[in-house]
């Protein structure tokens, strides 16, 4: 592979690396919020972008308004979610909190599947695909905006968390619930703004891995490879995320240039083995002191 | 109401079956089990056979995860671990009942470098790692041509018992029921030996079991070791019941099925592990028959049979783990109770 190659495997690697660096944002703003990973993150992306494909095809509106109907939607699925699964099983043991997520994800699932069928529908085109050429190096259009989407929402969702007062009650909600009780934090109220905006996000993150790919139930599936880069960020930690994000885009991208599409379902899982055997908290995540 | 339950010898007090109403029914029930296969039909055979299969590697993850507290989302990736070296085995003629073991071992084997970090991490991040191994196990069986045969699978050769060819489903039933009796045997005694007391302390508190002279490295590994162990049995069971495996049948889903079926059955029980594992199985069978019932009045409900199946899925896991935590076992102990009890209230 001569170096222009690796330029352009790189480029696009980083580039995708944004999307993966939102979907894991779902993650661990739900980790953060609720100490649970989320098995059904894919499930809400597919479901948000199926929203979003109803808004547009279906009920014919324009493209924006599609988005805020999927938006809407999708948070109205997380209030229901976190009022009716996830509350009631608030301080369970982990297996339980694990399992509710992967129930809730099959559930979605076979609702969407009932609902919408299984065929491949074809998304409204959000993102330009019109190539980027620098020089040698082409950057497939969509991939290159799809990560400049995601960086904006990144961005937005992290100053909304800096600088709004519900934005600070949340995160001092994930940092210290009982502390934020006492302070007159609603928790509950926190937990389910939580679930909003990682289902937005995962609504935002499906419509773009859609509208790049197209629009099938498999869609779900791409979740579960994102959970390499919540594991390398550090599952409690935003900026990790986009770190982690970027770096196994990158990984990924030279893997296939170097081993052929294979490598793709491969890379994700080894690095989180590698992660877990060799720093178990990750880059930027916390480190678990336990007390008896 | 029972009356009387008076352990009056060492010997009656370590039985497994107390009264003898427990006896009978047992004998009745394991009568049934022997008679099953002439006069339940080919259909149910082939279920019971399916059932007593899923039984045995449902009892497996429930050593790891219900005894030992280890999550796993891994299980399938060990059955297929089982299911493949029975296949290479099996190209050299070796016998079903060294085949079954060995599967077994290679199963553990694995399991135990599975269960490596699990010295590290726990909870939330084992689970991950396990769902690593899953897919990665799940690329070698893709990938592995010459051993696995790829995505094309390979062929099994009925087993054969001193000349006796096992290529019917009633065959093969009585070799699955006689695996899962032995296995359920083995896993309900286990509960009672210092090892598996040992689980129960590293699943209640890792941090205290060690304090109290339990050794984690041993215990956790030797709780993955077991579990796959089991893995393995009943993948190499499903191969010689399916005999053409491809890398589908050990998939995240499957691994996600047993899960549900001993959070359903009921965590660290035996016969959690039966009933919920039965129950995972038939299911399925009685929503396809629902559905079959309902094309007289929707011509093209079958369309929706696999979306309904899902959802159906997903929704017993939510509305037990919500509603009965504990799972079948403890709706039959209520059961159980009030018939003890009675005319007493519970």
């Amino acid at each position: 592979m001569d170096w222009i190659t690796f330029a352009e495997f790189s480029l696009i690697g980083l580039f995708s690396g944004g999307l993966l660096a939102l979907v894991a944002l779902g993650f661990v703003l739900i980790y953060k919020g609720t100490r649970a990973i989320n098995f059904a993150m894919g499930e809400f992306m597919m479901l948000g972008a199926y929203l979003v494909y109803t808004g547009h095809s279906w009920l014919k509106m324009p493209l924006w308004l599609s988005v805020v109907f999927g938006l809407v939607g999708i948070s109205c699925v997380a209030v229901l979610v976190e009022r009716f699964v996830l509350r009631p099983l608030a301080g369970q043991p982990v297996v339980s909190v694990l399992m509710v997520t992967i129930g809730l994800g099959a559930f979605l699932h076979g609702t969407v599947d009932a609902v919408w069928g299984g065929q491949n529908l074809e998304m409204p085109q959000l993102l330009s695909r019109k190539p980027l050429i620098w020089g040698d190096v082409m950057v497939p259009g969509a991939v290159f905006w799809s990560f400049w989407v995601a960086l904006a929402v990144i961005a937005g969702l992290s100053l909304y968390f800096r600088y709004s007062r519900t934005g600070i009650a949340m995160r001092a909600a994930a940092s210290d619930p009982i502390t934020a009780y006492a302070l007159g934090i609603d928790v509950r109220h926190t937990q389910q703004l939580t679930w909003i905006f990682a289902g937005c996000v995962g609504a935002v993150a499906g419509t773009i891995v859609a509208s790049i790919s197209s629009l099938s139930p498999a869609l779900s599936g791409t979740a579960l490879g994102v959970l390499a880069v919540v594991i390398l960020g550090g599952l409690d930690s935003v900026a990790g995320a986009i770190i982690a994000g970027l770096l196994v885009g990158w990984l990924e991208s030279i893997a296939v240039g170097y081993f052929g599409g294979k490598a793709r379902d491969l890379v994700p899982y080894v690095v989180v083995l590698a992660i877990l055997m060799v720093r178990p908290y990750g880059l930027l995540g916390t480190r678990d002191i336990e007390r008896l | 109401m029972r009356i009387g339950d008076f352990r009056a010898s060492y010997a009656h007090d370590e039985s497994l079956l107390i009264t003898r109403v427990q006896r009978s029914w047992m004998i009745g029930f394991v009568g049934l089990l022997l008679i099953f296969p002439w006069v339940g039909g080919s259909y149910f055979t082939y279920l019971a056979c399916l059932t007593g299969i899923h039984v045995i590697a449902a009892m497996g993850l429930n050593i790891v995860t219900g005894f030992a507290g280890q999550i796993s989302l891994g299980h399938a990736a060990f059955m297929g671990v089982g299911c493949y070296t029975v296949a290479f085995l099996d190209k050299w003629g070796i016998p079903f009942y060294v085949c079954l073991p060995l599967a077994g071992v290679a199963s553990a084997l694995i399991g135990v470098v599975v269960g490596m970090p699990s010295l590290r991490i726990k909870g939330l991040y084992l689970a991950v790692a396990t769902l690593a191994a899953q897919f990665i196990l799940m690329f070698v069986f893709r990938e592995w041509d010459p051993v696995t045969g790829g995505v094309r699978g390979v062929n099994i050769a009925p087993a054969q018992l001193w000349g006796w060819v096992i290529n019917t489903d009633r065959d093969i039933y009585y070799v699955i029921m006689a695996c899962a009796g032995l296995m359920l045997l083995g896993a309900r005694n286990l509960l009672r030996t210092h090892v598996g007391r040992s689980f129960i302390a590293i699943r209640d508190k890792d941090i205290s079991a060690e304090v109290l002279g339990i050794d984690l490295f041993q215990g956790k590994l030797m709780a993955f070791a077991l579990g796959s162990f089991y893995a393995g049995v009943a993948g190499g069971l499903m191969g010689y019941f399916y005999r053409a495996i491809t890398p589908e049948h050990f998939t995240f889903t499957l691994s996600i099925f047993y899960l549900a079926a001993i959070i359903v059955g009921g965590l660290g029980t035996v016969l959690g592990t039966i009933l919920g594992a039965a129950f995972m199985t038939l299911v399925p069978e009685v929503l396809r028959s629902i559905v079959t019932l309902l094309t007289v009045w929707a011509p093209n409900a079958m369309e929706l049979l696999s979306p309904m199946r899902e959802m159906v899925f997903g929704a017993l896991i939510i509305a037990f783990l919500i509603f009965e935590p504990h799972g079948l076992v403890e709706m039959w102990r209520r059961i159980r109770r009030f018939f003890h009890l009675w005319p007493f209230k519970t």
